[in-house]
């Protein structure tokens, strides 16, 4: 039940970032000049005959991003008086608190006319954000207690780990071109004016170049650990599945954004763009913490608490680690004290 | 662990009480209600109308506009029901000879030296109307109290995005509701918008001198009561840009000059 709530967390947050990129992408932000009233009024009692032009896309993300953040107090405390690994019950603060000073900037950015780096920073932690009710939602999933798919495979932690850092930074570019105006700095696609590279420089052709290099490397990081997965990891559906289903997303995301210039900035393509990214992003998290899934067992034997629960230490080396090939992949059943449930 | 976490909460509640401190100054900083002098102004001559002339002029535009883009006003009921037709933007006004342009501001850019001319106390206004900003271009003076009412039965912001003034995003939500702001730094052009309906759009210039007009549809311009002297005379054009010319003026005398835009190449809206 605690998982199926933690899922419903992260697709409301879905819609929470499609929201959020609707407002930017009708340049709505500034619609409901007043935080956190609407118009001098309570927003939980704004009337829906007011929510004209603008306010209708600014006053949803607001009631929407109201929302999550009341179910996120309800995960986090759910998580807290329910879930017995330690670890996870801090997680869910660390949402709650993530979700609360989202609001802030939120409110921030709105008293403070939409300044670039408080705009793109509510962006980031967006995504940070989303990032953690779909780790949350994997984290109280019966696949991850039960450890389904783990694989002892540092070529893909690396390689997973580096693409979901690639991922966020291109969001993140992503994000400052979006609030720095300069979406359609360079207005034709595939070329760009004219050229295989840019013949004139500013800063906003700069950061939008960056971007679409950014695609262009994601891609490749993409493909390599979907490449290896299906190369050496093809029976498990834990891995495969999320491997097959982030290359269609990055085909999908390519063509959004080709189309996001194409179309002079459509909104729904833009913002169809924007909530496909935050796909892309923790469709690779879920891959990245899978391949790590096997060192959150170990992590728990180093607990202090399961040392002293656990019985007959695991074989280490000289230096104190562990020595891996001999670790044995377990559920991860650790209670709020660090011992096993 | 405990302690950590209480750290985690005393940040919170440390960034909540910064930015309602934050707030707090932004709220009475946005608009104020009354006229102010400009500060420091240096004593200097005041005008001789004895001894001043004019200049009059028209402002053209050289090649075949782009259309304006249509309005699709469907987002509030209320801008449907007040507007009948089809509704076009403002961008480009061109007289009946397809030749003269309108909503152009034309100003003294440059020449005037340490003339100094009181503040005016009347209002200049700005009214929503229609969802429709009108005028749509004018100019104030530096200090001279702008009144920005409401004249529709529906929600506006107005928004002010100057780079020199402060900016400022205050709600209308009611019919007839009014505020005054004052500029305090002259600047050529202050936009304005309403992000709830994203086609509005108004441009002020704020002059710390009385020299500036705005064509009619016909071109036409007419700067008054200038002291003679040697002038820079800037037009300026919402898509268009500027336009400049040097003018010298005798005692009395009254001069015509002309501008002329090149019309873009592509339809810019």
């Amino acid at each position: 039940m605690l998982h199926k709530f933690a899922k419903l967390v992260a697709g409301c947050t879905v819609l929470l970032v499609l929201a959020g990129s609707l407002v930017t992408s009708t340049d709505s932000g500034l619609s409901v000049p007043d935080w956190p009233t609407t118009y001098g009024q309570n927003m939980f009692t704004f009337p829906m005959s007011k929510w004209v032009g603008g306010i209708f896309y600014e006053h949803s993300h607001r009631l929407i991003a109201s929302t999550v953040g009341l179910l996120t107090i309800v995960l986090a405390a759910w998580l807290w008086v329910a879930e017995p690994r330690r670890w996870i019950k801090r997680l869910g603060v660390v949402a709650l608190a993530a979700v609360i000073v989202q609001g802030l900037l939120g409110g921030l950015t709105v008293r403070y006319f939409l300044p670039a780096p408080v705009s793109t920073a509510h962006a980031a932690l967006a995504e940070i954000f989303f990032c953690l009710t779909v780790a949350i939602a994997l984290f109280t999933s019966p696949g991850w207690i039960g450890g389904e798919g783990q694989v002892d495979d540092a070529v893909l932690r690396r390689t997973a780990t580096a693409t979901s850092v690639l991922v966020y930074a291109q969001i993140l570019v992503g994000a400052a071109m979006r609030h720095t105006g300069a979406g359609l700095a360079i207005p034709d696609f595939p070329l760009m004016f004219g050229h295989l590279i840019p013949d004139h420089w500013d800063a906003r052709i700069a950061v939008h170049f960056a971007h679409r290099l950014g695609a262009l490397l994601v891609t490749l990081s993409i493909l390599a650990t979907s490449a290896h997965i299906w190369y050496h990891h093809r029976g498990q559906r834990a891995l495969a599945r999320p491997a097959t289903l982030i290359v269609a997303l990055a085909g999908i995301q390519i063509t959004l954004g080709a189309l996001t210039v194409l179309s002079q900035r459509n909104v729904w393509i833009n913002s169809a763009h924007v909530v496909c990214g935050a796909l892309v992003l923790t469709t690779s998290l879920v891959i990245t913490l899978r391949s790590w899934r096997v060192r959150f067992a170990m992590v728990r034997g180093h607990d202090r608490g399961a040392r002293r629960s656990t019985g007959p230490a695991r074989p280490e080396l000289a230096d104190g680690r562990l020595q891996t090939d001999q670790v044995r992949l377990e559920p991860d059943t650790t209670n709020a004290t660090g011992m096993r449930a | 662990m405990r302690l950590r976490n209480v750290w985690v909460y005393g940040l919170g509640l440390a960034l909540a009480a910064t930015v309602v401190g934050c707030g707090g100054s932004q709220g009475t900083s946005s608009t104020s209600g009354s006229a102010a002098s400009p500060a420091g102004a240096p004593a200097g001559m005041k005008v001789d109308i004895a001894t001043a002339g004019n200049v009059t002029g028209s402002v053209m535009v050289d090649g075949a506009v782009p259309k304006n883009l249509a309005i699709k006003m469907n987002a509030d009921p209320v801008c449907i029901k007040e507007n009948s037709g089809v509704q076009l933007q403002e961008t480009y006004v061109v007289g009946s000879d397809g030749k003269s342009l309108g909503n152009v501001f034309v100003y003294v850019k440059d020449g005037l030296g340490n003339y100094v001319f009181d503040t005016p106390t009347d209002m200049a206004h700005i009214d929503q109307k229609g969802c429709r900003y009108h005028p749509h271009v004018f100019g104030v003076r530096v200090g001279q109290p702008i009144e920005i009412s409401n004249g529709d039965p529906t929600l506006h912001n107005i928004h002010a995005l100057p780079k020199d003034n402060k900016e400022f995003n205050t709600a209308q939500p009611l019919k007839n509701m009014k505020i005054a702001h004052t500029f305090d730094k002259k600047e050529v052009m202050v936009p304005f918008k309403c992000e709830v309906h994203g086609w509005m759009n108004s441009y002020v210039g704020v002059l710390d001198h009385p020299y500036f007009a705005v064509t009619s549809d016909s071109g036409k311009f007419e700067l008054k009561d200038l002291p003679p002297g040697t002038y820079t005379i800037e037009a300026w054009h919402e898509k268009m840009g500027t336009e400049t010319q040097s003018v010298t003026l005798a005692a009395k005398e009254t001069k015509d000059i002309s501008f002329t835009f090149k019309a873009p190449a592509a339809p810019a809206n």
